[in-house]
């Protein structure tokens, strides 16, 4: 594993790239307005293809140059392009019925960040200084999974929905480019494929709400209970 | 041989893709659907025993097809006969035929995705195959544009997605874990993994299998992940709901008995049998409650569903031999069941116009021949004898009561019970209440919605009957592979 011999500067390197996109989550957390998620979701994939870009740097990984851009093409530009789209196309500037005020979700956003620093600290057996990176890098992971968990249920546009959906997938990005940079390259990429079907598909059933149920608010989705 | 096969099984759904899609027929759709399937289900059988002389392996690895990979198989194959013959016969009640093409074209894509998962020997690769299964049954599930089913297609796809992604990052997390074992890079196989699984640090290696049993346990439907499943269930056309309960869940359940299979023989197996044990129990008993208190038909067999893989995930849990035993033979046995009680609900719905229990009176008087089918259907799925759910559930049974999980046998005992009478007292009072208004609904007869249901329910009786000696060999061969038997 290539964190054994990781040294100070590169174990800094990656740990402001992780925790800045950490810091960026938390933007989408306390932000009402849907166009700051998007960018705060752009600029989040940009950092984490710098992370791809040094890691395939330091770590002597070509195929993760290669990561890198598709991340920054596909996550930092296309996606946010559709996004901004949808955004513009449905009229909705903020969200409105949030369960939750943005503070108290920065307030619950904080504890879900300590619950997997407990968590990551009792998954690791690296000794220091590699174990700094690890359990950073294992934090974060299940961090931004907690997190984007959190905004899919307190938040009810539709578009906060798709980026708490994509807020889940970045952290397992996030991660495994420092956990696992040598995992097939194949997966990466059709997952990197397989994120904008989403977005098509997503796109799609947002029209149809609009069209049928009226409103893009998970919160008028309540004909089938029990 | 094999591989020829396998290259059949392929080619078929695919053939029906691009007819469909291509030709833009309705008939030519229907036809070269059914086609397909049935040239899937002739081919999976000497697929399976096949299997029983050793692995098949192709592509690089990438493909593996094993004995339960098959065993599933099977059991997909068998619902997309059953449910593209009654398509033909349901579908065309819709009065949407210029749509019908496309609709055909994703039942068979939704098909073959399921089967291709069945065969992938990368973790990762089975996680796509998972993925790319709900993107095609989204637009399956909301393909009656009506305001509900669009509400389900949204929370199916949210839900599932966001449980899936943990399946991801348990993924992601197995291959980290073994990757001290095995190297930085390594193909990350079924063997590979379950050959260093021992040698991982524990905790680490608990974690990624809660995940993953959380990640494919959403998909699979069990509880309390399972939200999106009565609704995706009952809003979906009959002949998808079919898919979607006999032939998905399985699909997903195989996720499960894989990952399970790695960590068993390592020091978290108790603490992941357990895990499993628990999520069946628990599945089990608030299906119970919600069938007992259930108003709409098809929610009713949505929760049946519930039920019935909560029962898959008990017998995987419980382990050795007879566990794993049962748990396959009812993932057969529920496919066919499920499907032949989606098909009389379809048939119901349709003729008297409503989803409600309390709108479907006096079955017998519309439906002479299929409605008794439907009920002996009903008594099977509430687990009673001669029918084949029966035997297996007693062996999940006589598995668990041996063991260490004595509680959870008993609690599976007194809920069988809440459930079959909950069961069939919607049963009764659709079958013997009487009507609130005279007139008798009709729907016209048509062999395409009848001959489907006598296909499920003759197998279901037989294989309640008798229990196929090859069988215990298939399953057994399982136990030894990939259930942790051989250790």
């Amino acid at each position: 594993m290539f964190l054994a011999h990781v040294n100070p500067l590169q174990a800094s390197i990656f740990s402001s790239l992780a925790i800045v996109s950490l810091l960026l989550t938390f933007v989408m957390l306390g932000s009402h307005w849907l166009r700051n998620y998007v960018y705060a979701f752009a600029a989040q994939s940009w950092l984490i293809a710098a992370l791809s870009a040094s890691v395939a740097y330091f770590g002597g990984y070509k195929e993760l140059y290669a990561i890198a851009a598709l991340t920054a093409l596909f996550r930092g530009l296309v996606l946010p392009f559709l996004l901004m789209g949808i955004v513009a196309k449905l009229n909705v500037k903020r969200e409105i019925h949030a369960i939750l005020q943005p503070s108290s979700s920065l307030v619950l956003g904080a504890f879900v960040v300590m619950f997997a620093f407990v968590i990551s600290n009792h998954m690791n057996r690296q000794p220091p200084p590699a174990a700094h990176v690890v359990v950073l890098a294992l934090t974060i992971m299940l961090s931004m999974k907690f997190l984007g968990f959190l905004m899919l249920s307190v938040r009810d546009e539709a578009v906060s929905q798709i980026l708490g959906l994509l807020v889940l997938e970045n952290g397992i990005f996030l991660g495994s480019q420092i956990l696992v940079p040598g995992m097939p390259l194949l997966i990466e990429i059709v997952i990197l494929f397989d994120l904008l079907i989403v977005v098509a598909c997503f796109g799609m059933l947002v029209r149809f709400l609009v069209v049928h149920a009226g409103t893009t608010s998970s919160r008028a989705l309540n004909r089938l209970v029990g | 041989m094999g591989p020829q096969l396998l290259s059949i099984l392929f080619l078929a759904p695919l053939a029906a893709i691009v007819l469909s899609l291509g030709v833009r027929n309705a008939r030519i759709a229907e036809y070269a659907t059914v086609g397909a399937a049935i040239i899937d289900i002739i081919v999976s059988v000497p697929l399976l025993l096949r299997t029983l002389s050793g692995s098949l392996f192709i592509a690089h690895n990438y493909v593996q097809v094993d004995t339960i990979g098959a065993w599933v198989i099977v059991c997909i194959s068998i619902v997309y006969s059953l449910s593209s013959i009654y398509a033909v016969g349901y579908m065309r009640l819709l009065n949407e035929e210029k749509r019908l093409p496309v609709f055909y074209g994703l039942f068979s894509g939704f098909a073959f995705t399921m089967l291709a998962a069945c065969v992938m020997n990368n973790a990762g690769v089975f996680w796509i195959a998972i993925e790319l299964t709900t993107l095609i049954s989204t637009f399956l599930v909301g393909f009656e544009r009506e305001a509900e089913s669009t509400e389900a297609a949204w929370k199916y796809i949210v839900v599932v997605s966001g449980g899936i992604s943990l399946a991801l990052l348990g993924t992601v997390l197995f291959y980290w874990g073994s990757s001290f074992v095995l190297g930085p890079s390594y193909a990350m196989t079924w063997v590979a993994l379950r050959q260093s699984a021992p040698q991982v640090y524990p905790p680490l290696l608990l974690v990624s299998f809660l995940l993953v049993l959380v990640g494919y346990g959403t998909k699979a439907g069990l509880a309390p992940m399972h939200t999106w499943l009565p609704d995706a269930h009952s809003e979906s056309p009959a002949p998808v709901s079919a898919m979607l309960s006999g032939a998905l869940l399985n699909a997903s359940m195989l996720g499960i008995a894989r990952f399970l299979g790695v960590v068993t023989g390592t020091s978290v197996s108790r603490f992941a049998h357990s895990a499993v044990v628990g999520f069946g129990i628990f599945s089990f008993v608030l299906a119970a409650f919600f069938i007992v208190r259930q108003s709409g038909i098809k929610r009713l067999m949505a929760y049946s569903s519930v039920e019935h893989i909560g029962v898959q995930a008990l017998g995987l849990g419980f382990g050795g031999p007879l566990g794993v035993a049962g748990a396959l033979y009812h993932m057969l046995n529920h496919s066919l069941n499920k499907s032949l009680m989606f098909f009389g609900a379809g048939n119901a719905m349709r003729a008297y116009g409503s989803k409600e229990i309390r709108g479907i009176r006096r079955v017998l008087k519309v439906f002479p021949i299929s409605g008794v089918l439907w009920l002996l259907g009903a008594i099977g799925i509430a687990g009673a004898p001669p029918f084949a759910l029966f035997l297996s559930e007693f062996t999940i049974l006589r598995a668990g009561i041996g063991g260490r999980y004595r509680w959870a046998a008993i609690v599976f005992v007194v809920f069988l019970i809440v459930i079959f009478i909950g069961f069939l007292s919607h049963f009764r009072a659709m079958y013997f209440d009487e009507a609130s208004e005279p007139e008798i609904p009709r729907l016209p007869w048509t062999v395409w919605r009848t001959l489907p249901m006598w296909l499920a329910f003759l197998p279901l009786l037989l294989l309640g009957l008798w229990w196929p000696h090859g069988l215990w060999d298939i399953f057994h061969r399982v136990f030894l592979d990939v259930m942790g038997g051989g250790q």
